[in-house]
């Protein structure tokens, strides 16, 4: 018999309502039982005393850059990354360059690179309109027929509300997350950190809350009108929260995620003009970081998904004003939401794995997040208590930048199956 | 100010991060290296043997030629280069253009750039000592101190002052640097623009905020008026040149209802009848020319520090995260 038992490690499943000590035995890629004190029967065992199992982490919101910047990440890179940050599952987003995934043709080709090269698992999300750019919607069947699960057209937000409205009730016949990037661009303009005192200091150009909650807003709206569902990415700030809220109160059928940068950090990091700072949304105020940390509580967000951006140095080397958007999220999440959430009682182990694993699976529609008999084996071991330095040198992704390099950080992963597959060799500083 | 200061940072990026007393050293240096530029022969051999580079990525002629001066009247050798604005995107990068200067042994890189925060990254990449001559709205401190030693100049303080800098508060380098080194030596600043040229939260960097120009000028020591640039930022804001005079300009029937030893500064170079008036520009209480002087002093001060820190000294900006 092929397989694992993992032994007498603390089973956090919250899909299951689980949350004890309980040893699970893997075999043939599935979870074959999750019980007390089960025997190997000649499979290989596994001690995880003292740490956390739970389900592997599902990343609603990784870019991958592949196929056509692979000098940014690659399929490879990009799931090693994953893996060693104790994901077992991504999303990744359209907007490859120089053609987005608007097609079949290209999600095709995508499909057989993840085949070949992915160590974990890559869900596709489509583009909602061709090249992003707004104009005209892409073909949702046949981006459903080529196996995207999802559309969106992250990094740009569907202006025209008409196109967007179809485009939500079409999504919703096939039976695709739609995912909205919320800016509106005639408010975020040029602007490259969040609008306010700091900006003011830095003299630099400000972007304003307005520019994310009035799109959430109308993306709400708009969902609201044509009887559909709206994931709303990236939630950065307090009034964007307090308007999903309500309207999910009012019975819209809005969910959420923010990014670990969001309850991290605030604008306030800024001051060095680090360009790893610089993202979109941009870092917004402690009161701000503080109403997400609230929602990711009470569930009004219910997911964290990392926004993993890689930009090479090249890029970010720059000006503040030049640098692109965005940073690495896959290999400091888990880091980040135990050190910030979980050791300063925000969240519990089990809550953390319903933002990181269960919620962003069911949202997905993928059959993952859950340690049920039958279930494929992801799976995710944690040391709670290990405390590590993020360093420059250990990371998987093709890129660096990230502004957490240097951080201590508590949690580390420990162990990673994909479909019951051990992936050992990402991990053997663990 | 004690003689016995000891100025430790190898750079000079903004007002923002140096102390009181920092500032202070600054204007007391610049003191006596104006008596320098009164001698008959102009010249002290302080940075013999040193090398000023002036990288300048936006055009400046009174800028730079008051760096070169200064540089020149320290024995400095000194040389411009000037990067087009067109390839600040395609050609070297910021950092390797640094480096490279660095590479030639120079000692000192006086920065001029229109993004913000341009001469922060510059120093964090080189040990080359980094003077900041203006960076994008952020901070033009040579400026501001150069403003502040003209003031103290004339009033024999700053501590107490009521100084109000009015015009293009938004898109302003110039005014934010003086408002760090004015409020850091205790004078009171009012800031005076139309409301879309006043920057959200600047009340909250000590200044009292008003969009009345006769409430800015009543009671003021100083003023120091800004150049309106309608070319750039300041014409979505404002578009009439002939209405922001009316309402905004310095004018002397204006003047009249003022302190009579009101001190009118402006770092140049002026509009005539858009922010201020001729009469004003050329009259008694203008003291805009003395301030062309005084950069001189004040830029001396500023490379002789620097360069004398650069060995043992840390780097100017705020430490990174």
């Amino acid at each position: 018999m092929t397989g694992y038992l993992i032994k007498n490690g603390r089973v956090v499943d919250p899909a299951n309502r689980i949350d004890e000590v309980l040893d699970i035995l893997i075999s043939d890629g599935k979870i074959e039982k999750v019980g007390k004190s089960l025997s190997n029967g000649g499979c290989k065992a596994i001690d995880a005393s003292g740490k956390i199992v739970g389900p592997g982490l599902v990343d609603m919101h990784t870019h991958l850059r592949e196929p056509g910047r692979e000098d940014k990440e690659t399929v490879a890179s990009g799931t090693r990354a994953a893996v060693k940050g104790g994901f077992t599952s991504v999303a990744c987003m359209p907007n490859t360059e120089p053609e987005a995934l608007d097609n079949e043709g290209i999600i095709k080709r995508l499909s057989g690179i993840i085949k070949k090269d992915a160590l974990a698992n890559v869900f596709v999300v489509g583009a909602i309109t061709m090249g992003r750019a707004g104009k005209k919607l892409a073909d949702f069947k046949a981006l459903k027929k080529a196996g995207a699960i999802g559309i969106s057209d992250d990094g740009s937000s569907v202006d025209d509300e008409k196109l967007m409205s179809e485009a939500l009730a079409l999504a919703k016949k096939e039976g695709l997350l739609v995912i909205g990037h919320c800016e509106d661009r005639s408010i975020s303009d040029s602007g490259v950190i969040n609008y306010g005192l700091i900006s003011t200091k830095m003299g630099l150009r400000g972007i304003p809350v307005e520019a994310e909650y009035k799109r959430v807003e109308r993306d709400i709206e708009l969902a609201r009108k044509a009887k559909a569902a709206i994931h709303i990415a990236h939630v950065s700030c307090k009034e964007s929260v307090d308007i999903i809220r309500k309207a999910r109160k009012a019975g819209v059928e809005v969910s959420a995620e923010t990014a670990p940068h969001y309850f991290s950090l605030t604008e306030d990091c800024c001051v060095t003009y680090d360009t790893n700072l610089k993202m979109n949304p941009p870092l917004r105020t402690k009161e701000d970081a503080e109403a997400i940390k609230k929602a990711l509580k009470d569930g009004t967000i219910d997911a964290i998904a990392t926004d993993h951006a890689p930009h090479t140095d090249s890029e970010k080397d720059v000006e503040f004003d030049f640098a692109p958007f965005g940073i690495l999220g896959l290999e400091t999440a888990l880091g980040l939401a135990v050190t910030e959430l979980v050791e300063k009682k925000v969240l519990s182990w089990s809550e953390l794995f319903m933002r990181m694993s269960a919620s962003p699976a069911r949202l997905l529609g993928i059959d993952r997040g859950d340690l049920k008999n039958g279930k494929a084996a992801d799976i995710v071991i944690i040391d709670p208590g290990k405390e590590y330095t993020y360093t420059k040198d250990s990371i998987a992704s093709r890129s660096k930048n990230s502004p957490f390099i240097g951080w201590k950080l508590k949690g580390k992963v420990s162990h990673v199956f994909v479909a019951g597959k051990l992936i050992d060799e990402v991990l053997a500083d663990r | 100010m004690s003689k016995h200061f000891v100025w430790t940072k190898k750079d000079l990026l903004g007002l923002e991060y140096l102390s009181r007393e920092e500032i202070e050293f600054i204007l007391y240096t610049a003191a006596s290296f104006k008596e320098v530029t009164t001698r008959q022969i102009k010249k002290v051999p302080a940075l013999r043997g040193k090398t000023v580079v002036n990288l300048f990525y936006e055009p400046s002629t009174r800028t730079r030629t008051s760096f070169e001066l200064a540089a020149k009247r320290l024995s400095a050798d000194v040389i411009n280069i000037a990067v087009e604005a067109s390839s600040v995107k395609k050609g070297e990068t910021l950092i390797d253009t640094g480096r490279n200067i660095e590479a030639l042994k120079i000692d000192i890189i006086v920065v001029r750039h229109g993004s913000s925060g341009a001469p922060n990254i510059l120093a964090h990449h080189v040990n080359s000592s980094v003077v900041n001559a203006g960076d994008g709205w952020h901070e033009h401190p040579t400026q501001a101190l150069l403003d502040m030693f003209t003031l103290k100049e004339k009033l024999g303080r700053i501590e107490g002052l009521n100084v109000s800098i009015i015009g293009d508060i938004a898109h302003s380098r110039v005014a934010r640097s003086n408002i760090w080194g004015l409020t850091k030596l205790g004078a009171k600043v009012t800031v005076c623009a139309p409301p879309l040229l006043i920057p959200e939260g600047i009340e909250k960097m000590g200044v009292r905020v008003t969009n009345d120009l006769d409430t800015a000028l009543k009671g003021a020591d100083a003023i120091n008026v800004l150049r309106m640039q309608f070319e750039r930022d300041a014409a979505l804001a404002f578009p009439s040149k002939l209405e922001y005079f009316k309402q905004y300009g310095i004018t002397a029937e204006r003047l009249k209802k003022c302190k009579k030893e009101i001190v009118v500064m402006h770092p140049g170079p002026i509009n005539r009848g858009i922010e201020i008036s001729s009469e004003v520009a050329d009259g008694q209480n203008s003291v805009i020319l003395e301030q062309v002087t005084n950069g001189i002093a004040v830029r001396m001060a500023a490379l002789y520090l620097v360069a004398h820190a650069r060995p043992t000294g840390t780097r100017g900006g705020e430490k990174p995260l």
